[in-house]
């Protein structure tokens, strides 16, 4: 599989919102507005390329020699976690203007469940590295395209009539059934 | 009791976890295909829930609060490790359908949610009504939305066929879209049972307190 497959695959095809239902909480908790979202989703993309870069070699060079590779859970969260707090700690002192603008997003992004999948997902369909890297910068730039497509959406809902039963979180998720059903033509992109 | 019982009835309908607090979402749409899958994530996450929130509350005092995450992270952890064997050992068909969302209940956020407001300030018997009243709630829901999802896209239940041979299948259930679809009603039927359990609630009071004068 060539690198520019696993990319549309993992932006597109099998987006990780709208197709796989993960990251969900922040989809909901965090598009009430369109700037906050974008921030939300280039956090993400950055933490889930490191994690990538991380977890990757661990695995395949720590845990597989050593016949740890029942601990893989275990030590992805770890490594995710810690990662995110070292970036923190990096972005407060050495580039304060882009830790104002992405810092508060940093600690949700620990339980993110899309960075977590997509680590896991690396490992499970015997990736490289390089395909691993292309597969992770796929699907969190989906997991953006999906914010910002909900965001803008809920921009619109807040002006429009809405059926009374489905005020509130209902209809967002009405909302995305019908942004799915769009991404399903995608489907036949890839053969 | 009766507070346990109180406190074990909140997760079911009033705190909902996904109906109501709208968290551990992803699990719940994307296995929901069949109502085996269904029964499956909710046990394996109930189990999760019950294990992680009695260690964290028999260790409460121990647990240096500076600490306490990254603590529950590995407690959850070695717990979800175990389920991930388990059921790859016993029912590997399950596990395999349910692919990369067992391991993904370490980051449910339901489990590091309770454990962080409740199982880690109150005593073992409150912990353990929590935790089985919030896995209850979260397996209803997952079964009532799988129920509706296979019944309309596959015209089975939990692999039997039920519909007639007439019934064309709803393809759009089964498929992601259709996930969604169907939560988002859930969610509307939830907040009007709730409004109407209120109400009767309140209705009820108030001839009490008639009575009363």
């Amino acid at each position: 599989m060539d690198l520019v497959k696993i990319f549309l695959l993992a932006l597109l095809v099998n987006n990780v919102v709208v197709m796989r239902f993960l990251a969900l909480c922040s989809y909901v908790g965090m598009t009430s507005d369109v700037g906050q979202s974008v921030g939300m989703g280039f956090a993400v993309t950055f933490v889930t390329v490191l994690a990538t870069a991380a977890t990757w070699p661990i695995y395949h060079f720590v845990l597989v020699p050593l016949n740890l590779t029942f601990l893989q859970i275990l030590i992805f969260i770890l490594v995710i976690a810690s990662l995110v707090q070292l970036v923190e700690f990096y972005l407060k002192k050495n580039v304060p203007g882009l830790y104002s603008a992405m810092g508060i997003y940093l600690p949700l992004i620990t339980t993110n469940c899309a960075i977590l999948a997509i680590t896991f997902e690396n490992i499970s369909f015997k990736y490289t590295f390089i395909q691993s890297i292309s597969y992770s910068v796929g699907g969190s730039l989906g997991y953006l395209l999906a914010m910002v497509l909900l965001a803008g959406i809920r921009d619109r809902i807040r002006t429009s009539p809405v059926p009374k039963f489905l005020e509130g979180t209902p209809i967002l998720f009405i909302a995305t059934a019908l942004i799915g059903i769009a991404f399903m033509g995608f489907s036949g992109l890839i053969k | 009791m009766k507070k346990l019982y109180s406190v074990f009835k909140q997760g079911i309908i009033y705190e909902n976890p996904l109906l109501m607090l709208m968290i551990g979402l992803c699990s719940a749409i994307a296995v929901t295909t069949n109502v085996s899958n269904g029964i499956g994530m909710g046990l394996a996450m109930t189990f999760v829930l019950l294990f992680s929130e009695i260690i964290i509350s028999l260790f409460r005092k121990v647990i240096p609060s500076a600490v306490r995450i990254p603590v529950f992270i590995i407690v959850i952890a070695a717990f979800t490790t175990m389920v991930d064997l388990v059921m790859k050992a016993y029912f590997p068909d399950l596990s395999k359908s349910m692919g990369v969302f067992i391991p993904l209940i370490v980051v449910n956020c339901i489990i590091m949610g309770r454990v962080e407001a409740f199982a880690s300030k109150q005593k073992l018997a409150a912990v353990i009504a929590d935790s089985l009243g919030m896995g209850l709630g979260y397996t209803w829901v997952l079964i009532g939305i799988a129920a509706v999802r296979e019944l309309l896209g596959n015209g089975t239940f939990a692999g039997l066929q039920v519909m007639p041979d007439s019934f064309q299948p709803i393809l759009f259930f089964i498929l992601p879209p259709g996930g969604f679809f169907v939560f988002g009603l859930f969610i509307s039927f939830n907040i009007w049972l709730k409004k109407r359990m209120e109400v009767t609630a309140r209705a009820r009071e108030l001839a009490a307190r008639k009575e009363a004068a």
